[in-house]
């Protein structure tokens, strides 16, 4: 490749040379052999042990891939380990899951094998592993994730670094396959959700909780006023000229939801706010068809504060839905078909979280999600409710 | 490689084919270039007391990363690299000044980009540019992954090359949408890195903003039994059919083609994509009755073993398959499983739980469902089951052409950053399905509507509206 400023490209001949709309490289030519020669024959698959999993086809041929973790922001030094590796072991050749983690992918269960040993053998200076295998079957894989405070302007909280701390809680369940069924937990920084954490077993949300500070300044200069008041699904913003004469923008603060569409629009309504902002805690979502059909995650703690560097009271809050849930749950039960089986209100009980008015929704459809049946259990909840109107 | 005719360039199983070597920037002499005990020695321009306690327990940590990186760019030295050599150290700077602050100190990009496309960068500005110059500008390129993120490590070696020359030597692998994600370049060096990217490595970069985003899918056939089509040729041929789309901004928003393989749905299409591919199947599940009976008899283990790790009992199949079938179309007599096909609705239960004994059918092809975003703005929404099954052949013209019709739809009748499942909620699922041309079936619905509020077409209603009161009072005097 070029070196030197601009390399090879010419700044007085733009298009000289130019190459555009060639799409991705060819997948075909970066597939290890043995899964070229049995493409679309395979016949079935077992998971070995943790993080190893054998695929055979219907010629008998075996594909042996052993499965790692790893975070998902990564540098050339890491990604260079990982190709010495892939050289020393697999031919060359790597990939990557969905879910962020690293497959190196051999026809030997014996290379498998050390390779995984290799794998697990190394570590970081810090302590923690380089490249753990695991994250297969029932265990509790890879926390999918977004930038956060790395590289985004509008998070709520941090991504890596609150996912770090979560997933070194849930490392055990990285590394056995213990779960009744599948556990996806997956965290994105703002309601955005570059990360669609919106079917997750566990879904992770930074939220704020304060309405932009208003720039009258940067809105009046910066900013596309029209599109600004559209921007507001509450219809919340309003255009005014200040008593200077400047054209900025009024925000009916009662009826903001901090969504911070207005300040993907503009620059001049910032939301982040260190008092303001931190965790929302969503659970229950799938995206599988698997017995039941996929489903959103339900907020289940409206917010929970930033407690850098390592956030224990989400860490806490998580760690305690999926240690009841292991516990409570049937075999093949997800935690969103777990919680209604049992019942939300039990769920929130034996979970020990508490239902406060943030958890009705008052959104669009809201009233589709109240109960419209006298079928329910009885849980501290309900004596409360029958106490405060003397009921009892 | 994208370029007709090159699609095997780095192919090493190919005698002529392109090798690292061949590209690339640094030499033998800038790598492993420093010990581990420099690595245990070193510190990083700013102190970072609150990450640094991210380099505690197990789970790798992207901290311990950023600092091993950060080194090799103080070893590999400034005149070697063309961003700044301190910029991984002022990027661990600004992320604990957010640490302490608790607010982000990022600002909004700028519109910068490559001549001719209107996406795959993000401009990316540092709001604290006296205290961390090195990141002052630090854009991020979505480079277009290749099929199933698979790479051999040339090619990987040849990309590194260019995050750490013409970059910060930080990605992401990879970004949510599936790109490689190249961190921390300046506008400067677009059209240099995007130069290379197409010539030397042969790839081009990913969607932003209203475009089509860099579509996405499983690992399908390449090693999975349960594919029911070529997820991968597909995303490819999609891909390239819609190259104008996904570089040159033409839509009132995103857009996102995902492609599933079977409904377990690894790659979350029902959830995260506006046209979501789903594969499935028209003719029975295909059974081995011996190895039922091998599981009966806990010769082989449920899910694949992926249960292995909790003492869940014996097997029993009448429990943990029969009666959890959704639908109730198995029967075990206790020498042999029968399936009511057509009763089945793939939901893939028993398959997953037996993997070795059940099979997906042989007839094969795709659903495709309509509609599906994150909770901005209208609140979230999962993809509408629109067509129940189609067939999924090379190279997918009737997919692309269903494609076109939605997205000429949605460009005529969207507003501005409205999704395609908002248009869907606004205008109605009946108007999705008279662009498309397709009836109305109740698999589209979890149950018909409750209200009884129908609009009715005029044609439908014999006489149409236009109405003679004169000819009402004739039987109706005031």
């Amino acid at each position: 490749m070029s070196k030197g400023r601009l390399g090879y490209y010419n700044p007085d001949k733009k298009q000289e040379n130019r190459i555009t709309d060639i799409g991705p490289s060819h997948f075909r030519q970066f597939m290890p052999p043995v899964l070229r020669k049995n493409y679309g024959n395979w016949a079935s698959h077992r998971v070995l042990d943790p993080g190893l999993l054998m695929h055979v086809s219907e010629t008998g041929d075996k594909a042996f891939t052993v499965r790692v973790g790893a975070p998902r922001v990564m540098s050339v030094e890491h990604i260079r380990e990982i190709c010495s590796i892939a050289d020393k072991y697999c031919g060359g050749y790597v990939r990557w899951t969905t879910r962020n983690n690293v497959e190196f992918i051999t026809d030997k269960e014996d290379t498998a094998k050390a390779l995984k040993k290799d794998l697990d053998s190394r570590k970081h200076i810090g302590g923690s592993f380089k490249f753990p295998s695991g994250g297969t079957g029932n265990s509790i894989t890879n926390i999918v994730h977004t930038q956060g405070w790395l590289h985004c302007h509008t998070p709520a909280t941090d991504a890596s670094g609150l996912v770090k701390a979560v997933a070194d809680a849930l490392f055990d369940d990285f590394k056995t396959m213990r779960m009744p069924a599948k556990l996806r937990v997956s965290m994105a920084c703002c309601l955005n959700m570059c990360g669609a954490v919106h079917c997750s077993d566990i879904a992770l949300l930074g939220y704020h909780r304060k309405p932009p500070a208003i720039d009258d300044d940067a809105v009046g200069k910066g900013c596309e006023i029209p599109l600004v008041v559209a921007a507001c699904p509450l219809y919340a913003i309003k255009p005014v000229t200040t008593a200077e004469g400047k054209k900025t923008v009024t925000i009916n603060q009662e009826k903001c939801m901090y969504c911070g569409n207005c300040y993907t629009m503009c620059l001049g309504l910032p939301l982040a706010d260190k008092e303001g902002d931190g965790v929302a805690i969503l659970a229950g979502g799938k995206i599988s068809n698997r017995i039941s059909g996929p489903k959103f995650s339900k907020v289940v703690v409206p917010w929970l504060p930033n407690e850098m560097p390592r956030w224990p009271t989400v860490v806490k809050t998580v760690k305690q839905i999926v240690e009841v849930y292991a516990k409570d749950a049937n075999k093949y039960e997800r935690l969103g078909d777990w919680a209604e089986r049992i019942g939300w209100e039990r769920f929130f009980e034996k979970c020990g979280l508490e239902f406060s008015w943030h958890l009705l929704d008052d959104y669009r459809l809201a009233y589709d999600t109240f109960r419209t049946s006298t079928q329910f259990k009885y849980t501290d909840h309900a004596w409360a409710v029958s106490k405060a109107v003397g009921g009892i | 490689m994208g370029i007709p005719g090159k699609e095997k360039m780095w192919d090493k199983e190919e005698k002529e084919h392109r090798k690292y070597d061949d590209v690339r920037i640094f030499t033998d002499k800038d790598f492993n270039n420093y010990t581990e005990d420099e690595l245990k020695a070193f510190k990083p321009k700013h102190a970072t007391p609150m990450l640094d306690e991210l380099e505690k327990g197990p789970w790798p940590s992207f901290v311990s990363d950023l600092k091993r990186e950060a080194l090799h760019r103080h070893k590999v030295g400034q005149d070697n690299l063309l961003i700044p050599m301190e910029a991984v150290d002022d990027l661990l700077g600004v992320v604990e000044l957010s640490y302490k602050e608790g607010e982000t100190h990022w600002k909004h990009g700028g519109i910068v980009g490559v001549l001719g496309y209107g996406g795959g960068v993000i401009g990316r500005y540092c709001d604290q540019q006296q205290m961390f110059p090195s990141v002052a500008h630090f854009h991020t390129i979505r480079v277009n992954q290749p099929g199933a993120k698979f790479y051999n490590t040339d090619f990987l070696r040849a990309f590194c090359d260019i995050c750490e020359y013409r970059g910060s030597g930080i990605t992401n692998m990879h970004g949510s949408t599936g790109d490689m994600v190249m961190l921390g370049s300046t506008t400067e060096q677009l059209e240099p890195i995007f130069f290379d990217l197409t010539h030397d490595l042969g790839n081009d970069i990913g969607g932003s903003g209203s475009n089509l985003r860099t579509p996405s899918d499983c690992i399908g056939p390449g090693r999975c039994e349960f594919a029911c089509y070529d997820t991968l040729a597909m995303c490819y041929e999609m891909t390239m059919a819609f190259q104008d789309e996904l570089h040159r901004p033409a839509f009132p928003y995103k857009f996102k083609f995902k492609f599933d393989g079977c409904p377990n749905g690894c790659v979350a299409a029902i959830a995260r994509s506006d046209m979501a591919f789903i594969g499935t199947w028209k003719d029975d599940i295909r059974i081995n009755q011996e190895a039922i009976q091998a599981y009966v008899a806990d010769k082989i283990p449920r899910d694949g073993g992926g249960m292995a790790g909790a003492n869940w009992g014996p097997f029993n199949i009448q429990e943990e398959i029969i009666d959890r079938c959704p639908t109730g179309c198995m029967t075990w007599d206790g020498k042999k499983l029968s399936i009511n096909n057509p009763e089945c609705s793939r939901c893939m239960h028993c398959i997953n739980a037996m993997p070795e004994a059940l099979r997906v059918g042989k007839d094969t092809g795709v659903s495709i469902l309509f509609g599906a975003k994150a909770p901005i703005l209208e609140g979230a929404q999962m993809s509408v089951l629109t067509v129940p099954f189609m067939y999924a052949k090379h190279p997918f013209e009737s997919q692309q052409a269903l494609a076109r019709k939605v997205q000429d739809w949605w460009i005529e009748e969207g507003k501005n950053r409205e999704r395609l499942g908002e248009l869907i909620q606004r205008m109605g699922l009946k108007t999705l399905i008279e662009v498309l041309g397709i009836p109305a079936m109740p698999q589209m619905v979890k149950e018909p509507r409750s209200n009884p509020y129908v609009f009715f077409k005029e044609s439908e209603v014999p006489g149409g509206w236009q109405r003679d009161i004169g000819d009402y009072r004739s039987r109706h005097p005031k």
